[in-house]
């Protein structure tokens, strides 16, 4: 083993057992959401995360971000079998020990050379949607300030930086085997028409091929470790977000299973309600409150939803209440969630928390009451809870099934239920319900009223009490 | 129903009213054509008049979980009184709520919004939609409802009984499971707009105009229309005269209608349910 191989172990340990140190405290961090089932229907949820997250299903609702995104995101599934040649030469020492494959590694490295050049393509495609003076509607936004706006350009660089590092890598290595008159393993179309860019210099070369070697595999070993700070962990979590994703129809609300209790022990006196939940010492636990209001409310997927969001903004883009300029942007809720979490509890290692503009100053000015700055109130607002009309365009609209409309309505609840703090003509309709029977003030007596002056041949069948 | 149940009959149906079925006067209209064309083709239905209560869908979209329960029990307690199996309802709120919510509450049934019933009427040839106002050559733009379609996913029966009416169908650019809420979902209806640039509906009803009007410039300046969204079709420039917009839903009736008022076109554009139209077409307008 030489020296070499020796700090590569080091750095590929130190970057691996990082990434795994920031993914527990992630997980952590879901974990804290309230237990929700999600076992069962392997098969239906399996196929699920194949059509929609490994087939891009619902990016195609968009064709020209769909096959840009389809670009990298081939790119990068190739690219990792690159990835594992680079480990195994890093340790071993060996140079290129897949190509053995003979001509199974030509095809792999040159559709390798093919896509890394269409990524740098569709990069800076996508880096002129978002950047252009008029960029695409959804790349702009309120929530979309200082930090998130340059964690999409850095991504970006990062990915160009990664395939020029790529290049520099295959095309020093092919001009070196083709100066020396030997062959090298695999096929370059991209690489080859690069060559004459280089010196003829075998010093030089051997350099420029160690450069580009190490500059790939620890760029991607940096970017792993940028990820669990970045929107761009959606490339990771996008799956079990998708595997996790509700089966039911989207019209159905999440039943309150405690509220069924009191009812029906309302309603029915001799219903035995279930012994409130204690902890492990026995103790009566404290009451879980109707609704959310803070992260730990919500039910751990809609925690994971947060740590999936790419912020592409189709929710927002799509959401009757923002498109005629209300408050409400559902993707601000499902970043808020992810903000509040970090702040509450583990930040990942690059920014602590995910604060962007004016808060983010105001956390370091004075130290945030932890407990009483909660999701609700301290990051979203009732106004735009209100503007909400659960009409379900976001969660239809997501490309990896994030639902931020059950976000927005456990938060409803928490207002309406904990606090009694919907607005008036909201409370007038409850109250119509109650005594009414009706939304509206109506008497129930004049419910039939509709059929008085209707004629049919034969009334009595819908002659009622 | 007591009555059916007094004499021991036994309805195929139970025809849920709704409350805006019951109390809004625009939508009576819609409840009085559904029961004309149920007695037509003759199926034995029943209704529950003043045993009917709020399904509690409102209270639940806005929060009140409490109440929505204490609403969905009664109603279950009315339907297992008389053991109802089978509920058809021209409200999407109703029919989602009845559907898709009560059986977490111990209320199974079948539950068929009207849109799919009549166009299962039309498919078995019960219902012809001719001998009546005839439809040939009109211009109609469905609006889907967020309850029926992105829902619970219904968005061909409602087009197949517009189609079955040989009008001139023509889509918004935002249809099926892109189309544009109404304004009225989630409570909305209750409530005033929270403040922002525009009202929803005033949105949408633009959007429904400049189609049924082929108006591509005023389309072009609505929020969010994409260019290049698949599905819509555009009709040939017109002046949308005598147009029809459709729609399947009580809010969707009121803030369409209100729309078209607030856009001064109602003396040229108008909105029916798709129960009005079969009704009409089938010469049930007595």
């Amino acid at each position: 083993m030489t020296i070499q191989n020796i700090i590569f172990l080091l750095v590929a340990i130190a970057g691996f057992g990082l990434f795994a140190w920031q993914v527990r405290k992630i997980r952590a961090n879901i974990l804290a959401g309230r237990d929700r089932d999600m076992s069962g229907n392997v098969s239906e949820r399996l196929n699920k995360t194949l059509l929609v997250a490994f087939g891009q299903q619902k990016m195609f609702k968009r064709i020209t971000p769909a096959l840009l995104h389809l670009v990298v995101y081939v790119g990068f599934l190739v690219i990792n079998i690159e990835v594992i040649e680079i480990l195994i030469d890093g340790i071993f020492g060996t140079h290129r020990v897949l190509g053995f494959m003979g001509p199974v590694y030509a095809a792999l490295t040159g559709t390798n050379e093919i896509l890394g050049a269409l990524v740098v393509l569709a990069v800076a495609a996508f880096w002129w949607r978002r950047n252009r003076s008029q960029p695409v509607r959804r790349f702009t936004g309120p929530e979309l300030r200082a930090w998130p706006k340059l964690d999409a350009n850095i991504i970006l660089y990062v990915e160009v930086i990664l395939m020029l590092a790529l290049f520099t890598m295959n095309t020093a290595d092919l001009k070196l085997h083709q100066l020396e008159g030997r062959d090298l393993a695999g096929a370059f179309p991209i690489s080859s028409l690069l060559t004459g860019l280089f010196p003829s210099n075998a010093t030089a070369l051997e350099v420029l091929e160690r450069v580009g070697w190490w500059a790939h595999i620890v760029g991607i070993l940096l970017f792993l470790n940028y990820l669990p700070s970045s929107k761009h962990f959606h490339i990771i979590m996008a799956f079990p977000n998708v595997y996790y994703s509700r089966l039911v129809p989207q019209g159905q609300f999440s039943n309150v299973d405690s509220i069924t209790h009191e009812v029906k022990a309302m309603m029915d006196p001799s219903y035995q309600v279930p012994a409130p939940a204690t902890n492990p010492d026995g103790s009566a636990a404290a009451p879980t409150p109707f609704g959310a209001k803070d992260v730990n409310d919500l039910a751990w997927t809609n925690l994971l939803n947060a740590y999936s969001c790419t912020e592409c903004g189709r929710c927002t883009s799509v959401c009757p209440a923002n498109l005629t300029g209300k408050l409400l942007s559902p993707r601000k809720v499902i970043m808020d969630t992810r903000d509040r979490m970090e702040e509450k509890y583990n930040s990942p290692l690059i920014f602590q928390p995910n604060l962007y503009g004016a808060e983010a100053k105001h956390a370091e000015a004075e130290v945030i009451d932890k407990e009483n700055h909660t999701l609700l109130r301290g990051y979203v607002t009732p106004e735009e809870l209100w503007a909400c009309t659960t009409c379900n365009a976001c969660v239809e609209a997501c490309p990896v099934n994030i639902n931020p409309l059950e976000s927005i309505v456990e938060m409803r609840r928490f207002l309406v239920l904990e606090e009694s703090a919907a607005p008036n003509s909201l409370n007038v309709m409850f109250s119509n319900i109650e005594n009414n029977g009706a939304p509206w003030a109506f008497s129930p007596s004049d419910r039939f009223n509709w059929a008085d002056d209707l004629y049919v041949a034969d009334k009595q069948n819908i002659a009622t009490a | 129903m007591a009555d059916l149940a007094a004499r021991g009959e036994e309805p195929e149906i139970l025809f849920w009213v709704g409350c805006a079925g019951a109390f809004d006067d625009r939508y009576k209209r819609v409840t009085r054509a559904f029961v004309r064309i149920l007695e037509h083709v003759g199926v034995k239905y029943a209704v529950l008049g003043m045993e009917e209560t709020c399904t509690g869908d409102p209270a639940k979209r806005a929060g009140n979980e409490f109440l929505f329960q204490m609403q969905a029990m009664q109603n279950i307690t009315t339907f297992e009184g008389y053991g109802i199996k089978k509920i058809v309802t021209a409200c999407p709120h109703c029919f989602n709520t009845i559907k898709n919510e009560y059986p977490a509450l111990g209320g199974n049934y079948e539950v068929i919004h009207h849109s799919t019933f009549l166009q299962q009427l039309i498919n078995e040839g019960r219902v012809k939609v001719e001998g009546g106002e005839s439809y040939k050559g009109r211009r109609i733009t469905f609006h889907d409802s967020c309850y029926l379609g992105r829902a619970n996913n219904i968005y061909e029966a409602p087009r197949a009984v517009l189609e079955a009416l040989d009008a001139d169908l023509v889509e918004m650019k935002r249809s099926k499971a892109n189309g544009l809420c109404c304004g009225a979902g989630g409570a909305q209806m209750w409530k005033e707009p929270e403040p922002g640039k525009k009202d929803i509906n005033i949105e949408r009803t633009e959007e429904a105009l400049a189609t049924l009007d082929g108006n591509a410039a005023a389309l072009d300046n609505l929020y969010g229309v994409e260019s290049g969204n698949a599905g819509a079709t555009p009709a040939p420039k017109g002046n949308g005269q005598n147009s029809i917009i459709a729609v399947g839903c009580p809010f969707c009736m009121t803030m369409m209608s209100d729309g078209v008022k607030g856009k001064e076109r109602e003396n040229n554009v108008q909105v029916f349910d798709l129960a009005e139209l079969v009704a009409s077409a089938e010469g049930l307008n007595a």
